[in-house]
């Protein structure tokens, strides 16, 4: 039976990688993909912990499979916004760089 | 009798309506202008003649009386009324006359009817203008007075103020006139207010008797203070009352207090009557027109106040009998009237212009009215009073006249001379004939040329009432005061209108218009013969003839009798001797006179005394008139005011600058301001700093808020 870190590590490996791809990706699109990878190490930590939770005391206080729905909901809604934003923003700007877009810059 | 109370306030009425409708309406009209004045003073004399009559028909006491109240004082009123008596009377009968013949007079010396200067001027003395006759020949004449109107208006006021001061049965309407006077006089005085010099001699009659004229007010003050009443038949002719006063003590050098009223009255008399030391104005009054000379020295001011000194002689006199000596109050005026007449008249025989000479014979003629009542001659100084107002008024019209013909001369001839000087003329007789025989009969008149001039009989009375008194010093000084008289008056005549002519002027001087030789005669006719109506009793030889009317008729004002003691030769001998010896002495010096006065070899550094009036101006300017520009200009101007007041002001104007330079610099400046501007600056130097992580890049502030998570984080779990 494979344990219960491995898939903590390979979750905060890949949120890792996510977090890193938002922060150094020069695209837009490559930053919404990051944050996609961050929302599902997230989703794989709740099923790590849902199974764990099932094992020690069979009957756990929440339903694991019903958040994870909710977070691929909503991480469908974030990229079609996203996608929408950065399709305007380059019909505005002619660039989906995300460092050329610094209208709020002080 | 109704008839006449009616009539005397009336009387005053007619001057002052017509000086109030020339005023009014007609200013700017010449002829409506002076036919007002002449018909309100042609109704006055009217009026003064009927009154005149009543009075003479009419025996003992004052004719009538009337008064009325008019302002109330507490419980009391003060009163004006008119009065009527035999003093009133026969004053009025020489206003009148000479009133009436001024104005008529004056229609002629402004030149009515010749045509207007070009360069004339209000406030200047005409100039002259040019007319072109039929030959084409241009002509420099006399041109008309630019003010006529407001001439004429004025001398009504004067007129209007006479009569209601010789009607007033009251000291206070005769204040009241006396006041009016004062205004006149000033006015006219200063009628060519033009020339500075007659801004200056207005200025100074009106504050030298202004003088006077305080000491009386203190005077009737303390009488009503003391009686209660001003009026002549309550106090003045009250013998009770003035016995009454004559007793009481007054807290001023031990004088009774009948004495000291009347010292404070006689100063107003000094000042109006223009004796020493108050007599410099007079002269110098000579700046208005010549009418207004004669209206001041004969017909109204100086009169008015023998005039009062007279009114008053109960009040001096209360307690004194004849024969007795003099009180402290008698001997002053006697003093004063004498002293003025003998000085007057020694300043008179070196001065040059034909008014000034004038002006000082009335000052000397003033002195023995003053002198007369001084001594107690009461009779003698109204009888002069009245002669004299005759003689000076033809005298002073008469050198109008002359003045006048020299102009014209002057302006045919463009000679730059002044028509006053005498030395330029000469040989006038010829030329003006009308005015010389008249003249001559003023002249001789004032010189007491016996037996035919109303001067002489006046002037003997007083030197008899003199040296009948015992009063030998004033008899002197009052003799040797009439030998300059007639000295000087026939070095007038001598000089005016006798030899030959000396300038080109003079010869081309010509006799003045009917308009004013006609009055010169009228009046010239009351010189000679108003004389005789006081012939007294005991003259030797023509005593008797005529009865002495007017002793009888004024002497009856007073207590005690017109004393018909004997004649004595002494002072009917030296009265001779003085009058044609001193018209003779002037006839023999001056009868070859080139331009130099002969005198002022003979006499010197004297002459130069004399000339200069004795410094007497000089001498006033050092000690009062000196002191009071320095006072004003420096002590109060410059010290007290600039110096004094102003240097408080600016010292707490400067001590509010500096207070305010503190306040600003030492608070709001680094206080207030710096609050302000260090907050603003704080915000600016903030948000330039909170600026640079604004940098608009998502991805900073993503990696800002990991690190900020992980401090938190670290946080959390170190402590």
């Amino acid at each position: 039976m494979i344990p219960m870190s491995w898939y903590l590590i390979a979750a905060a490996a890949l949120f890792c990688i996510g977090l890193f791809g938002v922060l150094s990706r020069r695209n837009a699109v490559g930053i919404l993909i990051g944050v996609e990878l961050m929302l599902n190490a997230v989703n794989i930590n709740l099923l790590t912990f849902w199974h764990y939770q099932i094992q020690v005391n069979a009957e756990p206080p929440f339903n694991a499979l019903v958040f994870t729905a909710i977070v691929f909901i909503v991480a469908a809604a974030e990229t079609a916004i996203g996608l929408a934003l950065i399709i305007n923003a380059y019909r505005q700007r002619s660039t989906i760089v995300a460092n050329d877009l610094n209208l709020l810059k002080g | 009798m109704m008839m006449t109370g009616t009539l005397l306030w009336l009387l005053p009425l007619f001057p002052l309506i017509a000086f109030v409708l020339i005023l009014l309406f007609t200013y700017k009209k010449h002829a409506l202008s002076h036919t007002i004045a002449i018909i309100g003073a042609g109704l006055a004399w009217l009026v003064s003649m009927v009154v005149f009559y009543q009075a003479v028909t009419h025996s003992g006491g004052p004719l009538m009386t009337s008064a009325l109240n008019w302002l109330p004082t507490g419980e009391t009123f003060l009163r004006i009324g008119v009065q009527l008596d035999a003093l009133s009377a026969v004053t009025l009968f020489f206003v009148a006359w000479t009133i009436l013949m001024i104005f008529i007079y004056s229609v002629g010396y402004h030149n009515f009817g010749a045509k207007r200067g070009v360069d004339d001027q209000p406030g200047l003395p005409p100039h002259g203008a040019l007319i072109k006759d039929k030959n084409g020949h241009k002509h420099h004449v006399p041109s008309v007075e630019p003010m006529y109107g407001r001439f004429f208006a004025l001398i009504s006021l004067f007129a209007a103020a006479m009569y209601l001061l010789v009607v007033s049965n009251n000291l206070l309407t005769l204040y009241v006139g006396w006041e009016i006077m004062g205004l006149c006089s000033y006015l006219l005085i200063g009628f060519w207010y033009g020339k500075p010099s007659a801004r200056a001699a207005a200025v100074k009659a009106f504050l030298t008797t202004r003088v006077g004229d305080v000491f009386m007010l203190l005077g009737l003050a303390a009488l009503y203070t003391l009686s209660g009443t001003l009026e002549y038949q309550a106090t003045l002719a009250n013998p009770l009352m003035m016995a009454q006063l004559a007793a009481t003590t007054s807290p001023v050098f031990g004088l009774s207090w009948a004495g000291l009223i009347g010292l404070l009255l006689f100063i107003g008399v000094v000042g109006k009557s223009a004796q020493f030391p108050l007599h410099i104005w007079l002269p110098d009054a000579m700046e208005g027109p010549t009418p207004v000379s004669a209206m001041i020295h004969a017909a109204t001011m100086v009169s008015a106040g023998v005039y009062l000194a007279i009114r008053f002689f109960p009040l001096v006199s209360a307690g004194w009998e004849p024969g007795m000596a003099l009180n402290p109050t008698m001997t002053v005026m006697a003093a004063i009237g004498a002293g003025t007449a003998l000085f007057a008249a020694t300043i008179a025989v070196a001065q040059n212009d034909i008014k000034r000479v004038l002006a000082y014979s009335t000052i000397s003629q003033l002195g023995y009215m003053i002198a007369a009542i001084g001594i107690g001659a009461y009779t003698a100084a109204v009888f002069h009073l009245v002669t004299h107002a005759f003689f000076k008024a033809l005298l002073f019209l008469g050198s109008g006249s002359v003045i006048h013909g020299m102009e014209h001369g002057v302006l045919h001839t463009g000679e730059h001379i002044d028509p006053q000087d005498m030395w330029q003329m000469g040989g006038l007789r010829r030329k003006m004939p009308a005015t010389f025989w008249t003249f001559l009969a003023g002249g001789l008149a004032l010189s007491g040329f016996p037996l035919i001039t109303a001067g002489f009989w006046s002037k003997d009375e007083i030197l008899t009432g003199a040296f009948g008194g015992g009063q030998l010093v004033i008899f002197g000084v009052l003799a040797l005061a009439a030998l300059l008289t007639a000295f000087y008056t026939m070095r007038q005549i001598t000089l005016t209108f006798l030899g030959q002519p000396r300038t080109r002027a003079a010869e081309h001087a010509h006799e003045s218009k009917p308009v004013m030789t006609i009055p010169l005669i009228i009046l010239s006719i009351f010189a000679i013969g108003a004389g005789w109506a006081g012939i007294p009793e005991a003259f030797p030889g023509l005593g008797g003839l005529i009865p002495n009317w007017f002793g009888g008729f004024v002497g009856g004002m007073v207590h005690f009798e017109h004393h018909a003691e004997t004649h004595s030769l002494v002072p009917l001998l030296t009265s001779l001797a003085v009058s044609l010896g001193g018209l003779l002495l002037g006839w023999l010096v001056y009868r070859r006179a080139g331009t130099v006065d002969p005198l002022e070899r003979a006499l010197g550094p004297v002459h130069t005394l004399l000339k200069n009036k004795y410094w007497v101006d000089e001498i006033y300017a050092v000690l009062f008139i000196r002191p009071a520009r320095w006072l004003a200009d420096v002590l109060v101007s410059d010290w007290i005011d600039r110096r004094g007041l102003d240097g408080i002001l600016h010292g707490i104007a400067r001590a509010g600058l500096w207070l305010g330079r503190l306040v600003r610099q030492g608070f709001d400046v680094p206080v207030v301001n710096g609050a302000g501007d260090g907050l603003a600056n704080g915000t600016r130097s903030m948000g330039a700093l909170l600026r640079r992580i604004q940098t608009g890049r998502v991805q900073d502030y993503m990696l800002l808020a990991l690190l900020l998570a992980i401090v938190a984080g670290v946080l959390v779990i170190v402590l």
